[in-house]
């Protein structure tokens, strides 16, 4: 057994409650914006504007936020027009409402950067669960040392899930304009918001079924990790030939089937549903692996830091590398997905597609190529190394660079769409990254103190821990752990 | 690798065999004579290759206009068959190269036909896109070589030419892959050989392979080097193919999933096609203790698991495509439109063949059968077909002017080149069930002791499965004791 450190429930604990202050100073902060603040800043920005780039990144600004100052265009071709009228620059824009629209992206930094760090943190925890699902599902031998691990880690599950429902039920209530399609008279065909684009997507798009939703996948998830871990728990000791095991087994292939549908529905409602203009067909699974690589590297780090500890005996280098390649293997994976995704919208330049990338290469440019070299061109020079991906200390290191890349990627995921132009890497978002990484180092470290650090029940136990890659030589270890 | 197995996994390899037997069943249909019906196969094989050839000889004579394309639809049953048959292909690579990185012992056993059947399928696949050209003669312009025409270039901007790219690079790749595993392999067979002929047959093709520990270290280092890049060469290859269709901007086409779902659809059909051969294969050449329940079933439940992902990108493609709100998707593939328009009966069998009957093998009893899988294997290579011709011919045939609609009929031309394809597969893989060692065997000797039905048996009561080990220190070895030495 484990039992939590002190030292680091301080840690956790003081990152949460900084975390706390911070996001409360950004919360009244951003809701002291008024609409002078608005006007400021695009006075601003036009001063700039008299050439150079960040006119140019202004000017692509209205490209977000133009459907839904639109209101008179219909069908497919409004988002064209939206291109047009940022070529001609400001003219078609209503001074108050463009300044509304500006006060709204003020306004929603916080909640953004908040709704940033939460989706990552609910993302990373999700995608541990169903590695860890996979895990069971495939048989496994290498890993089942660290299976506490994994499960620990999901223990951060229950707490961003209900973060989660909050920020869904609060959207819905109005308190920010995250989703611009819950803004007031976005369905009603008298209303000077009235969109008829995403009036006819009402049957998905819409707030009762955006609640119903976002609970359903979170009651799945939810379930299943409740489910597991007990039954995880119970193997240890159950003695029954494999029963428990059995049910496990069956208990994981259902939570993959569901996971697969609702993990492609989720990124529709809670990332796809940001720009309802916006579509592309690959986006589930880009998201799916973009937090699948963060999983990955959140594993490696809690196992390497237990190992440390001697909380895990068994585990070896061997171990450390297979992780580490799967590190690598899914950094090439998203980067794929990626540019799968880019080059394709890219290449057909179809309007409506295309301002998605407009607006992201114009305005974060700088994080946006960014990220590809910390996603790809990182991982795939220092993680290709087999001597390199068994030291722990190197994969570590590798993955505080990956972990940060797929930060950014979700932020660009989201940011661009509530706060446009607007945008910063200050005290929101730092302060809502400090709480959550508090909050999963905690839950982490408290969910491995409740239970054995090794699943002794498990019937592939030996396997893992006589587990060896040939090539690895253990340069840290003892030769009494050679098998 | 730890040589440690859990008892709870099934034996691999089912009997008493000895190392020795593992040779001689593997050798056995290549020292053997063919009998009645392998001619009867093979000559219904060739005859039907013959057929394609005169049909393609007969379009390249004539002209395009031989086959059903109108000026509408200008692809239809040469490029549904050339992704099907770069499709099936893919399944040879996985299991070869992405089974090897996890460290799949059951891939052994069947690699080395999935591997035949990717080579042997992309022979197929090349053929198209070389004869749907309308002059097949300048072909070669296609490549970047500089010439006398002030160095008239390629533009590398169009998918049809990264084709070329990946599908020769795919096909060489795959074939050093093939050829490396099967050096040991030849080896075996030049050793066991008594004719002179074939002993020189294979002296060649095993380019003097002797076993020494270097080159097995050096052989397996270099089989972990390529599987680690066919891996992202299979990806990238079938991405490439789902591109021709993907960069356009048809409604139905212009899709950012295509990339993952063709692929994700190329495993899917491959691992169909390896079904339906091994479903024959293991029994015609008494390898039933190799190829096993065991791998039926994993096979199956690999086919679940791409049958799951295609059919969760088919929800999506009909989700986004309403959910675009642009009217033009409502025609074209996967939506309304598709199924209810003319070309409604091959929507309705892609919808059948593909993602319902492969539900069947959720059931355990089904998964495990030869009989089920085999039909479900077929079934599956039908609806994979029909994909492509969906996603190819219903596009064009409703594009974004009415005036532009039509429909596509396809010739006897059409039809007896992919007879011919077929065909001319099959003879291949005939003529390769009879002088290849159809199973690795040098492969399936390192599993024998860990995941053989005797060897795992005895390791339960407890029974090494191997000699000792002996230390011997210099105390032991001057005694020379036959006591110290165990087994």
């Amino acid at each position: 057994m484990y039992q939590f450190s002190g030292k680091l429930k301080t840690f956790s604990l003081a990152l949460i409650i900084l975390g706390v202050i911070g996001i409360a100073f950004s919360f009244y902060n951003g809701s002291q914006k008024t609409i002078e603040d608005a006007k400021h800043v695009i006075e601003a920005s036009s001063n700039d504007g008299h050439g150079g780039s960040h006119g140019e990144s202004q000017n692509d600004g209205h490209a977000i936020e133009a459907p839904k100052a639109d209101h008179n265009t219909s069908g497919v071709h409004q988002n064209v027009e939206n291109v047009d009228k940022t070529m001609s620059g400001h003219g078609a824009h209503d001074d108050n409402s463009h300044a509304e629209h500006v006060l709204h992206q003020l306004q929603n930094r916080p909640w953004s950067a908040f709704y940033v760090a939460l989706f990552f943190s609910l993302g990373i925890t999700l995608l541990v669960l169903a590695f860890y699902a996979i895990q069971r599902v495939a048989q496994v031998g290498w890993s089942v040392v660290i299976l506490r691990v994994m499960e620990a880690i999901t223990g951060n599950l229950l707490p961003v899930s209900i973060l989660m429902i909050v920020v869904v039920i609060a959207s819905v209530m109005h308190l920010n304009h995250l989703f611009p399609w819950m803004a007031e008279g976005t369905f009603d065909p008298t209303s000077e918001n009235y969109d008829p684009i995403v009036d006819g997507k009402s049957w998905w798009i819409n707030s009762t079924g955006f609640v119903i939703r976002s609970i359903v996948y979170l009651l799945i998830w939810n379930a299943y990790r409740f489910f597991i871990r007990k039954g995880s728990i119970k193997e240890d000791t159950a003695n029954d030939g494999n029963k428990t095991y059995k049910r496990n087994y069956n208990a994981s292939v259902i939570f993959l089937f569901l996971f697969m549908i609702t993990e492609t529905t989720m990124s529709w409602d809670w990332i796809m549903g940001l720009d309802p203009h916006w579509f592309s067909t690959l986006f589930g699974w880009y998201v799916l692996s973009t937090l699948l690589v963060s999983a990955l590297t959140v594993i490696a780090f809690f196992t390497i830091y237990f190992r440390s500890k001697d909380l895990l005996p068994g585990i070896n280098d061997s171990h450390i590398h297979d992780l580490a390649k799967f590190m690598f293997g899914f950094s090439v994976f998203w980067t794929y997905l990626w540019f799968s995704q880019f080059m394709l919208i890219w290449y057909a330049d179809i309007p409506e597609e295309t301002t998605y990338f407009v607006a992201r290469f114009t305005e974060y440019k700088l994080p946006f190529l960014g990220m590809v070299v910390m996603n790809f061109v990182f991982p795939i020079l220092l993680l290709l190394n087999s001597d390199f991906k068994s030291k722990p200390w190197f994969v570590f290191i590798g993955g505080i660079v990956i972990l940060a890349g797929h930060y950014i990627d979700v932020f660009i995921m989201v940011m661009p769409s509530t706060v446009g132009a607007n945008w910063f890497f200050g005290i929101p978002e730092i302060s809502s990254l400090c709480f959550f990484i508090g909050l999963m180092i905690y839950t982490t470290l408290r969910s491995f103190s409740k239970a054995n650090t090794i699943p002794k029940g498990n019937p592939f136990l030996k396997e893992s821990e006589h587990f060896h890659y040939y090539n690895i030589e253990h340069s840290e270890e003892g030769s009494a752990d050679h098998h | 690798m730890s040589h440690y197995e859990a008892p709870i996994r099934e034996p691999l390899v089912l009997g008493d065999k000895s190392y020795h037997d593992i040779t001689e069943d593997i050798a056995k249909p290549i020292e053997g004579a063919a009998n009645k019906n392998w001619y009867i196969a093979f000559y219904i094989s060739l005859a039907a290759m013959l057929w394609g050839f005169g049909c393609i000889f007969y379009t390249v004579g004539t002209g395009i206009g031989v086959w059903g394309l109108n000026k509408n639809i200008g692809w239809a049953w040469d490029i549904t068959n050339f992704v099907w048959w770069v499709g099936i292909g893919h399944a040879g690579t996985l299991i070869s190269a992405v089974l090897l990185l996890f460290r799949q012992k059951w891939r052994m056993a069947i690699n080395r036909s999935a591997e035949a059947m990717t080579i042997f399928a992309v022979f197929q696949a090349g053929l198209f896109p070389i004869i749907h050209m309308g002059r097949p003669w300048n072909a070669y312009w296609v490549l970047p070589l500089p010439n006398q025409f002030g160095s008239l270039w390629v533009n590398f901007n169009s998918p049809l030419l990264w084709d070329v790219f990946a599908i020769s690079t795919y096909l060489s790749v795959s074939l050093v892959f093939w050829w490396t595993g099967l050096l040991p392999d030849f080896a075996m067979i030049r050793d066991r050989a008594v004719k002179p002929f074939q002993k020189k047959i294979y002296a060649l093709l095993s380019f003097g392979w002797s076993g020494r520990a270097k080159d097995w270290q050096r052989f397996e280092e270099v089989s972990l080097v390529l599987a680690g890049l066919a891996t992202p060469l299979v990806l990238s290859v079938h991405t490439i193919v789902s591109m021709d269709f993907a960069t356009s901007i048809n409604p139905g086409w212009h899709s950012t999933i295509f990339p993952p779902y063709f692929v994700a659809g190329a495993i899917f059909s491959g691992f169909a096609m390896v079904q339906t051969l091994l479903g024959i294969m293991r029994k015609v050449t008494n390898l039933e203790d190799y190829i096993t329940r065991m791998h039926v079933e994993y096979m199956n439940m690999v086919i679940i698991l791409t049958g799951g992902i295609v059919a969760v990108a088919y929800a999506t493609e009909f989700f986004i495509a309403w959910y675009t709100g642009s009217p033009y998707e409502n025609y074209t593939y996967l939506s309304v439109g598709a199924a209810t328009g003319p070309y409604a009966w091959a929507f309705w069998s892609l919808i059948t063949f593909n993602i319902i009957t492969p539900q069947l093998l959720w059931i355990k009893k089904f998964r495990r059968s030869f009989t089920i899988t085999f039909i479900i294997s077929i079934a599956i290579n039908i609806g994979m077909w029909f994909e492509r011709f969906d996603i190819i011919a219903i596009v064009l045939s409703k594009g974004h002017l009415p005036s532009t609609w039509w429909r596509f009929e396809p010739t006897f031309v059409d039809v007896g080149i992919f007879i011919g394809t077929i065909g001319f597969f099959f003879v291949l893989f005939l003529l390769y069930a009879r002088t290849f060692p159809v199973i690795a065997q040098a492969e399936v000797k390192t599993i024998l002791k860990s995941s053989g039905e005797y060897y795992k048996k005895r390791s339960e009561q407890g029974i090494p499965t191997k000699p000792a080990i002996v230390v011997a220190n210099t105390v032991v070895k001057k005694e020379d004791s036959d006591n110290n030495l165990n087994g």
